[in-house]
């Protein structure tokens, strides 16, 4: 009998899973160390992705070369920390999922990423401030997993930080110069902190598996991150010539899987190939 | 099986080319980290030298191809994160050529360090690093973009003969 429409678009996931090592292993116990871990570096690795995946959207379409060049290598570096984290993550689960399966093939309810993250890319102006923002957080978060008691997270970071120290200069220097650039640039900018500054703070807030890796000295609580954050995005904005927002309301849940209606058309482009061509190669 | 010595094999991978960079080898690049048998398995310990480097693989093939073609018969790869990869592990060597192919070399102790408070005078300003021209040798040289056309380089133009240049950024 020929397969169904159904059958030759959806991977067993399944068989997928048992062709590879850890076949059969149960999945991590919610609340568990080796759960906790696991969703601590999905977290960190998704991040990296997703707005890995955001940036590279910009190929081919930035405003001029020397930008999309940029772009793209900025991207490069996030999907490079992605294969690190994910990779890790994998090893901890331990049931055979490699970076690839878990960015391939898990469901937006799976991902772990902050909201900021998957924001459209809008324009330019969008597109630098969401990574400024995000930088903001990205430098001291991995500055503190240097300090981690895993000494996997720790190489990682220690890997990622350098890669990343040049990420923030550069989305820095150009919220600079395009906030206290002309008329239009400044306006864009103060537009697109208005509609970012909301999914800033997701970063910081702690649910109980934060505080437990904190607690065993994994990663850092989130919150512990704020204060230099802050340091960094007010004096950025004021030599910007911006405007920080007055309410630091924060959107949540990306954290926990509760994603915005972005994210399903987000994967849907990024994993139709894995999803209709498993383990494909070229 | 005969074992080749060690300082052979560092031989070797010093005749592996960059495949980005052809004209500085591998071991130049200082990315092989060490070389030792493990019974009769040859281990070359590789770091990237940036995590999303797309040359980490096609790296990883060349030294396999070499050390094959070489009479290796079994060997292992393994990757190593930390110490991470600095571009201060460039040999002297590998700079001049570097120079001569038209990249300026990277400048020691002028990596980004993500500490942000003390660069934002610098990066509201007009200042650069004093990168030279690997054509005409000034150093009226401005920085276009921090990304070049690899992760690990910045485009620069020359302000005196007008020639655009990558520069090899400091990690």
């Amino acid at each position: 009998m020929a397969p169904s429409l159904s059958d030759v678009m959806t991977p067993d996931a399944a068989a997928l899973a048992a062709a590879q090592k850890g076949e059969g292993r149960a999945p991590l116990k919610a609340g568990s160390p080796e759960h906790d871990l696991f969703t601590g570096l999905t977290r960190l690795g998704d991040n990296c992705l997703i707005l890995g995946h955001r940036v590279s959207e910009w190929c081919g379409h930035a405003p001029v070369l020397e930008e999309d060049i940029a772009l793209a290598n900025m991207a490069l570096d996030l999907i490079g920390q992605t294969q690190l984290w994910l990779g890790l993550a994998g090893e901890v689960e331990g049931r055979g999922r490699d970076a690839d399966a878990l960015a391939f093939r898990r469901d937006g309810w799976d991902f772990h990423n902050i909201l900021l993250v998957e924001r459209p890319n809008g324009d330019f102006g969008q597109t630098l401030m969401r990574q400024f923002l995000f930088d903001a957080w990205h430098a001291p978060m991995l500055k503190a997993l240097e300090g981690s008691s895993d000494d996997r997270i720790a190489a990682i970071a220690q890997k990622a930080g350098k890669e990343v120290a040049y990420h923030i200069e550069r989305s820095a220097d150009l919220v600079i110069r395009l906030g206290d650039g002309t008329e239009e640039s400044h306006a864009r900018m103060q537009a697109a902190l208005e509609a970012l500054w909301g999914y800033a703070g997701e970063a910081f807030i702690a649910d109980a598996v934060d505080t437990r890796l904190a607690e065993a000295g994994l990663m850092p609580a989130p919150e512990s991150l704020r204060a230099t954050f802050d340091e960094t995005v007010n004096a950025v904005f004021a030599e910007a010539a911006l405007t920080r927002p007055e309410s630091d309301f924060a959107h949540k849940g990306g954290k926990q899987g509760r994603h915005s209606e972005h994210m399903g058309h987000l994967l849907t482009d990024m994993q139709w190939l894995q999803r209709a061509y498993p383990d494909a190669k070229w | 099986m005969v074992r080749p010595a060690l300082e052979q094999v560092w031989d070797w991978l010093g005749e592996v080319p960059d495949p980005e960079i052809p004209v500085i080898s591998l071991t130049d690049l200082g990315i092989i980290r060490d070389v030792a048998w493990d019974d009769d398995t040859l281990v070359v310990t590789v770091t990237p030298t940036y995590s999303g480097c797309p040359a980490t693989s096609v790296i990883n093939f060349e030294i396999e191809k070499k050390l094959r073609d070489e009479g290796v018969g079994q060997l292992r790869l393994e990757r190593q994160l930390t110490p991470p990869w600095t571009t201060d592990w460039i040999k002297p060597q590998a700079r001049e050529a570097l120079k001569a192919y038209g990249i300026a070399p990277p400048i020691d102790g002028t990596a980004a360090d993500g500490v942000l408070a003390g660069r934002i005078s610098r990066l509201s300003g007009q200042s650069n690093l004093a990168v030279e021209c690997p054509r005409c040798g000034s150093t009226k040289t401005e920085k276009v973009s921090q990304f070049g056309s690899t992760p690990c380089k910045a485009a620069y133009r020359c302000t005196d003969c007008l020639e655009p240049f990558d520069y090899f950024k400091c990690i």
